[in-house]
């Protein structure tokens, strides 16, 4: 029987920023098909984690195994870093990171956004691309916005707009950084609504995420973080249904 | 093409100062300025390009070259460079001899390498500027969705970044053009040199300068416009969508 390789798997990954440790050795393994949000407290290292896996972030320590290849660090005298370069600009385009900022490209219309890295870093022809572009937007339901630029669109707009750049990338592994964080309330549902399609198709992902409802109800797995150290971790029922300890309960009560 | 000369040689039939053989003299004044002044324009722009990319270069060996030419350039005075490259290329040893002094020893040829080092000492900091003021977020996102560095510049860094520069560069176009007159202080027949030609013949001052003002002023419009007319296509991403 063929082995399918897992998408990302990362092992003991320690991140230090000067003298603080804000990463205690982190392990995950993202299975095709897994939902796994990142939950926890600003400072608790969530989002570092997560720039760590696409290396967006150095870690200091650990391994990355993204499809089964395993990315080769070398020290040098600023520290860890890639042996290979080439390596991680392959890997990278596995994993496409949806941002809390959206960092759609402004100087580019939101087609022209969502074809850039298919052309110009898979090789993709630009007719294939436009075209998956398209249908793409359709998805999210930006099709009338395709020649638009980000400045000209909604917060929600471009957000959506970014996943389907994300998606036209055919990644591996979808990074969430925070998506709807920087959304006006009324907005934030359009955003979830497309990232629950998304699970609901069995795309692999990653989310860190303020929104305990999506938590709940569509990851596969819970990983609540707190101080660089994974404090629990589960099925969302069980953390979040019947949390253990103390700081994981006071960070789930209802804030008032 | 006759009648049209018929006709100019008539409305300057009684004036004394602007005859064929003074329009003749602005004439090629101002193919020479121009020449001039596009020249060291498009070699600084090419010359600019990596340099700014250069200035913004972690490495230091390859950051502060950079930063002592442009401070220098842009902390003298053009007129000074001019002198030094125009006099002083004769006293370089042995450059009589060789097929260099060919160029070096006409007048157009020192200027126009003073003006190209001057405006890409310049074009290096305003494009140094625009690229610093990328934002981080899009840098990250080229880099996220697997862009090499070369690609990122390319594609997402400088597109971006000559956009923003665009309304600077237009201004240090405008200077150029306004800084190439003291090209006629060392002997080039630019428009300036021509109202001075004028002006020496005639003692006209007025007559003379005020004509060449004027062109001047066309030229700077004919800039101004074009540079509008760039801005308005490249730079519609920052307009908010009228709705």
């Amino acid at each position: 029987m063929a082995v399918t390789p897992i998408p990302l798997e990362v092992r003991n990954i320690k991140k230090r920023f000067g003298d603080t440790e804000v990463l205690k050795g982190l392990s995950l393994q993202a299975h095709k098909g897994d939902v796994i949000t990142l939950i926890g407290a600003s400072g608790s290292g969530k989002s570092t984690f997560l720039r760590c896996m696409n290396l967006l972030e150095q870690p200091n320590e650990g391994d990355l195994i993204v499809h089964g290849e395993e990315i080769r660090f070398k020290e040098t005298r600023h520290g860890r870093e890639p042996a290979d370069w080439k390596q991680v600009v392959r890997m990278r385009a596995k994993l496409s990171m949806v941002f809390q900022n959206f960092n759609l490209w402004a100087h580019m219309t939101l087609l022209e956004n969502v074809i850039e890295a298919p052309v110009h870093v898979l090789g993709k022809s630009k007719k294939e691309a436009v075209e998956h572009a398209r249908a793409l937007l359709e998805r999210v339901g930006l099709a009338e916005r395709a020649d638009y630029y980000p400045a000209q669109m909604s917060g929600g707009q471009q957000q959506r707009g970014a996943i389907a750049r994300a998606l036209a990338m055919d990644p591996e592994v979808m990074l969430f950084d925070e998506p709807t964080s920087a959304l006006d309330p009324e907005l934030v549902g359009d955003v979830l609504k497309v990232m629950r399609d998304l699970a609901e198709e069995g795309r692999t992902m990653i989310v860190v995420t303020h929104e305990m409802a999506f938590a709940r109800d569509v990851s596969s797995q819970v990983i609540y973080l707190h101080q660089g150290v994974v404090e629990e971790a589960g099925p969302p029922a069980e953390v979040l249904g019947n949390p253990r300890s103390e700081r994981l309960k006071q960070f789930l009560a209802p804030k008032h | 093409m006759e009648a049209l000369i018929a006709n100019i040689t008539e409305l300057l039939s009684d004036n004394t100062i602007f005859n064929m053989q003074t329009l003749g003299y602005y004439g090629q004044g101002l193919a020479t300025t121009v020449q001039l002044v596009f020249l060291a324009l498009v070699i600084g722009l090419v010359l600019a390009v990596p340099l700014a990319i250069g200035r913004g270069s972690k490495r230091k060996w390859i950051k502060l070259p950079i930063f002592f030419y442009t401070y220098v350039f842009r902390g003298t005075p053009l007129l000074v460079q001019l002198y030094l490259i125009y006099y002083g290329v004769v006293f370089v040893e042995g450059i009589q001899d060789t097929w260099l002094w060919l160029i070096l020893e006409k007048p157009f040829y020192p200027a126009l390498i003073a003006f190209t080092l001057n405006t890409a000492a310049y074009t290096t900091e305003i494009f140094h500027g625009a690229i610093k003021a990328t934002p981080r977020g899009e840098i990250e996102a080229a880099r996220a969705y697997g862009m090499s560095w070369g690609l990122m510049m390319r594609r997402i860094v400088l597109p971006s970044a000559f956009r923003r520069a665009l309304p600077s560069y237009g201004n240090e176009v405008i200077f150029m053009l306004h800084a190439s007159a003291i090209a006629s202080v060392v002997t080039i027949m630019d428009l300036t040199g021509a109202a001075r030609f004028v002006y020496a013949r005639y003692y006209a001052p007025f007559e003379a300068f005020l004509f060449v003002a004027a062109i001047y002023l066309c030229l700077t419009f004919a800039i101004l416009f074009l540079f509008r007319f760039l801005e308005k296509r490249l730079l519609a991403h920052l307009k908010p969508a009228s709705q």
